[in-house]
């Protein structure tokens, strides 16, 4: 293929970014209106359930939602560590680094899975009540974004790495725009958290 | 009764608000024709005195401006907002929010359902009785406690609304099932039934006659067939109505014990 | 420059392209303007399809209960189109026609192959994703069209989708709204694809008060795409769950279907559905609308010959008609219980955005003033858009108000105003720019006496469908009744319903003449004699016809404003440095 795309490996000179990271934030506003619906589905639910739990910790295991709070905030540390490494020229610390965050999204994942396996244990399903099924779609939803993160961040530490010998501008704004993307699932969780599980 | 006329164009209105909404239409509708007129007219003398033809040739200066477009703009918008501040607001305010006095008024309840309408009369204590869904069957659609003794007097009538000439009538509407849309077309109202939700509306007719009550919101297969009856009648037929349909409910012993019934 | 490196890349394109498959070159290709013409293509075939739903429920409509002649018997046993089928009909036409139709065919087609030329890129963006988009669009109208043959048949539950009915509806809505999560999911990476593209590829001197219409009108509605189609596929997976996972989203406590207590926890909220559907469904209203007013801009700007009137007036009005548009949602609404305050503040929007309608309006009709208009076939379907854009948008004053709308709301009368809109408005548009741009995109014009032929049969035949819908709305027929004539004055109105049914079935004979000439002129209509046959002022014109693979192979830059001439009546393209 011969077209010549400009602004893949540096900035556009009026814009102040490359395609891709304008892409990147297009794609996280609408985003935030996915979650900005689904959010204010749960204040509509809440304020007209019957049944809503007082606490969500009444229902909700908040040590383990915390213990996934903290892995989210540390894989958001190390995804940002390793496009720093990258910016160092250190491609066997981006490696560590990235690695580290698939890891730690990986912990998060079993931790709901835990956390679902209890729910459905103890007789819980989506379709128990509406604060239940909030929980389940609000939190699968997240879950989703999460395994879409870790597809992704394998793919840039596997097979996409080789980008780094032929355009490592163009990688390195490739990890940026997954850490972009990584904050936003971190930052999704943030608000998730005390909203199902605290308040 | 005479049957009402029906046409190409606004239905007979027989309600006391109707007149206001069809002034409102009525208004819009001469508004919209004269702008779309003056457009058109404007139109067609551009198309026919500017097409290209030997010897004429574009304005290309783009420096013309044009104000009365502008003045134009200006008075739309001003008539458009005189609209919704002294017309749509209002009357919407009056349909929707300003309630006459219950204890002057005729109060049913009109339950819908796929695909039939329940009018629930609170009879002659006028006070409804207590509504269980267990009890819901072919024979009780909105499952009335019989036992209640408020419920021992209420009339439930299957697809035909009866109400008095001249008299409001309140609708506490609701749905059993799926959304509907409580239309009756000649006395200009409207309302979504929404199940979970109870929603009011009034309205008072001014003449009587035989009219429908359409379902407005698809509401599954039978959405055409959801048709009621709507008939409004003379205070003395409503009354002669309303005493028979109680004779058959509670039959002549309890309605002989409420003597008084008759004169109220 | 010299002859020499146009040579050479002129060769190395040649080189580029010949070496790809068919496969990659036609199915899986990469090009915006092959995935362009893939999208007018299948969206051409969704729209026929559509429309031959119509044409079905219109024999019935006009005469009810009675066999449909010749075809009937293949879809029930006595030829009669059932209550069923009169509902999936119903449902998958409207679902069809927008989301499968008129934006694929707009955003698609039309902004796929004319955004990266008019900017002069050589490509989107982001070509895979745009492929991407295009497959995910394919696979929804799969889904869709799939769904007729799931066991009872189609979602039926209106292109609205009102829960409950439709959370208690067969499976067809099931497919329904895994089809519509694949739409959006392209229409999603679509948009991203043609805001970066048109911001970031601009060739040197296209500043943005130097865009195009076109370009203007494509942008504002991919930010409406992105940003109001997110809570619709939030609303989308949450109706979803109700009917898969039993969840109670929209289901209150208490439901009794067919005489059975529903067995749901309850506790959901029906008008959170309408509330999360109509924040998509009226921006996406516009984004019908724009990129039709984006494609009359341009016609109306090349057939006067001279400057489109109020250039920065047009631009700041389309970009408020997007802002707007995300805050009138409600007026789909007043009928279910809403109050005074609530009911007055979306009146009140609902006024205000019909300003800059207004304005749109009236800057391509003074653009008339001093012309000198050709009427070539485009332009004869870019003039009709205007008075047909007006009868739409005049007719939603009295669907915005709310007291009139008392007696309006959910009738024929709706479904007048915006099939106007969208019908003889927004399809008029994209008509006319299929035979604007056909001699860009194959090299050849499309013949001119069909074109005529085509235009004036749809003209007169699409008011014959959609103007007595008026009347009869105002006689207060609901909207969406398999018979009408049940109701005593739904059978006074009867009459009308023929003559919607007759002039809908003139109608489409008349877009055969329109398909003939788009199959057979791609290799028999009228060479073009240079790569600017209409004399355009935007950059596609400066490409050849076709372009090639990369669009522009000796880099293009643009030197001035759109729509400009000079003063001695010359035509002053943005790519041609000095007159």
């Amino acid at each position: 293929m011969s077209a010549l795309i400009p602004y893949i490996d540096e900035p556009h000179p009026v814009t102040g970014v490359t395609n891709a990271k304008l892409g990147i934030w297009l794609f996280l506003a609408s985003e935030v209106m996915l979650f900005g619906a689904l959010f204010s589905t749960l204040i509509i639910m809440r304020s007209s359930a019957t049944d809503w739990p007082a606490h969500g910790s009444d229902v909700l295991n908040v040590p383990l939602a915390t213990l996934n709070t903290v892995f989210l905030i540390a894989s958001s540390v190390t995804i940002v560590l390793s496009w720093a490494a990258l910016k160092m020229k250190d491609l066997k610390k981006f490696k560590l680094n990235m690695g580290l965050t698939i890891l730690l999204s990986f912990g998060f994942l079993v931790i709901k899975y835990i956390e679902y396996s209890s729910k459905f244990h103890h007789e819980h399903f989506p379709s128990t009540s509406t604060f239940y099924a909030v929980y389940f779609t609000l939190t699968g939803l997240h879950g989703l974004h999460v395994v879409g993160g870790i597809i992704a961040n394998s793919y840039l530490l596997g097979p996409g790495s080789k980008m780094w010998f032929t355009e490592p501008e163009r990688f390195t704004g490739r990890i940026e725009c997954a850490g972009l993307y990584w904050h936003f699932v971190d930052l999704v969780w943030i608000f998730l958290f005390p909203a199902l599980y605290l308040l | 009764m005479e049957q009402p006329q029906y046409g190409f164009w606004l239905p007979p209105n027989i309600s006391t608000h109707g007149a206001e909404i069809d002034g409102l239409i009525s208004t819009l509708h001469w508004f919209m024709a004269i702008l779309f007129i003056g457009w058109g007219i404007y139109l067609i003398y551009c198309l026919i005195r500017f097409r290209a033809r030997p010897g004429h040739e574009a304005d290309v200066s783009g420096n013309t401006h044009f104000l009365i477009p502008k003045y134009i703009e200006i008075a739309i918008v001003i008539f458009e907002a005189g609209l919704l501040i002294f017309f749509a607001a209002p009357i919407w305010a009056k349909v929707k929010k300003n309630f006459p006095n219950e204890a002057e008024s005729i109060v049913v309840k009109v339950t819908s359902e796929q695909f039939a309408w329940t009018i629930h009369y609170p009879g002659r204590d006028g006070k409804f009785g207590q509504l269980k869904t267990e009890l819901i069957d072919g024979t009780n659609p909105v499952g009335l406690d019989r036992e209640d003794p408020n419920g021992k007097d209420d009339i439930l009538s299957p697809n035909i609304l009866n109400i008095p000439v001249n008299k409001p009538v309140i609708v506490q509407l609701t749905a059993k099932d799926v959304i509907h849309s409580f239309s009756l077309p000649v006395m200009r109202v409207k309302q979504d039934a929404i199940p979970g939700m109870t929603i009011p509306l009034w309205f008072q007719a001014t003449q009587t006659g035989k009219f429908e009550i359409a379902c407005a919101q698809l509401c599954g297969v039978g959405h055409t067939q959801m048709r009621g009856f709507f008939n409004v009648m003379s205070q003395e037929e409503y009354d002669t109505w309303f005493n028979e349909e109680e004779k058959s409910l509670l039959g002549d012993a309890e309605s002989a014990t409420q003597p008084s019934g008759e004169n109220q | 420059m010299s002859n020499d490196t146009h040579n050479h890349s002129h060769s190395h394109s040649h080189g580029g392209a010949h070496a790809l498959p068919f496969w990659r070159k036609y199915i899986f290709s990469t090009d915006h303007k092959t995935i362009g013409l893939q999208y007018g293509i299948t969206a051409i075939f969704f729209l026929l399809f559509g429309f031959g739903l119509m044409l079905l429920m219109r024999w019935q409509l006009a005469y009810p209960k009675q066999a449909i002649p010749l075809i009937g018997k293949l879809f029930t046993e006595d030829g009669v189109l059932s209550p069923e089928l009169y509902n999936q009909f119903g449902a998958m036409h409207g679902t069809i026609m927008v989301f499968l139709g008129v934006v694929p065919l707009a955003v698609g087609a039309f902004g796929n192959y004319l955004v990266p030329l008019q900017v002069g890129a050589q490509d989107m963006a982001f070509p895979k994703l745009n492929m991407l988009s295009y497959w995910a669009y394919f696979c929804g109208g799969v889904v869709m069209l799939g769904s007729f043959f799931s066991p009872n048949g189609a979602a039926a539950s209106g292109w609205t989708s009102y829960p409950p009915l439709a959370v208690v509806a067969d499976n067809g809505q099931s497919l329904w709204l895994i089809g519509m999560v694949f739409l959006i999911t392209s229409s999603l990476l679509g948009s991203v694809n043609t805001i970066v593209t048109a911001i970031q590829l601009r060739v040197k001197g296209l500043s943005f008060m130097r865009w195009p219409i076109f370009v203007w009108a494509q942008v504002t509605t991919a930010f409406l795409l992105l940003l109001a189609f997110p809570p619709l596929e939030a609303a989308g997976v949450l109706q979803l769950m109700d009917r898969i996972a039993g969840t109670s989203f929209f289901l209150p406590s208490g439901l009794v279907v067919s005489g059975e207590a529903l067995k749901v926890s309850g506790g959901g909220n029906p008008i959170l559905w309408q509330h999360l559907f109509w924040f998509l469904a009226h921006p996406e209203v516009y984004v019908l609308i724009l990129p039709a007013v984006g494609i009359v801009g341009e016609i109306i700007a090349v057939n006067t010959k001279k400057p489109l009137y109020g250039y920065k007036t047009l631009v700041y009005s389309l970009v408020f008609l997007g802002f707007m548009s995300f805050i009138v949602w409600a007026h789909h609404m007043f009928m279910t219980g809403m109050g005074v305050t609530m009911s007055t503040f979306f009146q009140a929007t609902t006024m205000i955005i019909s300003v800059p309608s207004v304005i749109i309006l009236t800057t391509y009709l003074l653009t008339l003033w001093g012309a000198s208009i050709t009427y070539t076939v485009p332009m004869l379907f870019a003039t009709a858009f205007l008075p047909m854009f007006a009868i739409g948008g005049l007719t939603g004053l009295p669907l915005g108000l709310t007291a009139s709308d008392i007696h309006l709301h959910d009738t024929y009368y709706v479904i007048g105003h915006f099939h106007y809109v969208v019908a003889p408005g927004t399809l008029f548009a994209l008509m006319a720019g299929v035979y604007f741009w056909y001699p860009k995109i194959t090299g050849r014009f499309m013949s001119d006496t069909l074109g005529k032929i085509h235009f004036w049969l749809s003209v007169i035949a699409i008011n014959g469908v959609f103007m007595p819908m008026f009347f009869m709305g105002m006689a207060g027929v609901s909207r969406r009744l398999y018979d009408q004539t049940i109701y005593a004055h739904g059978a006074a109105a009867q009459p009308l319903n023929v003559i919607m049914s007759v002039s809908a079935w003139i109608l489409a004979v008349a877009q055969l003449p329109f398909l003939y000439n788009m199959a057979t002129s791609w290799k028999t209509g009228k060479k073009v004699d240079s790569n600017n046959p209409w004399g355009g002022t935007t950059l596609e014109w400066a490409a050849s016809s076709p372009p090639p693979h990369e669009n522009f192979p000796t880099p293009v830059e643009v030197y001035r404003a759109p729509y400009e001439y000079s003063p001695n009546k010359k035509l002053l393209p943005q790519f041609v440095q000095e007159a």
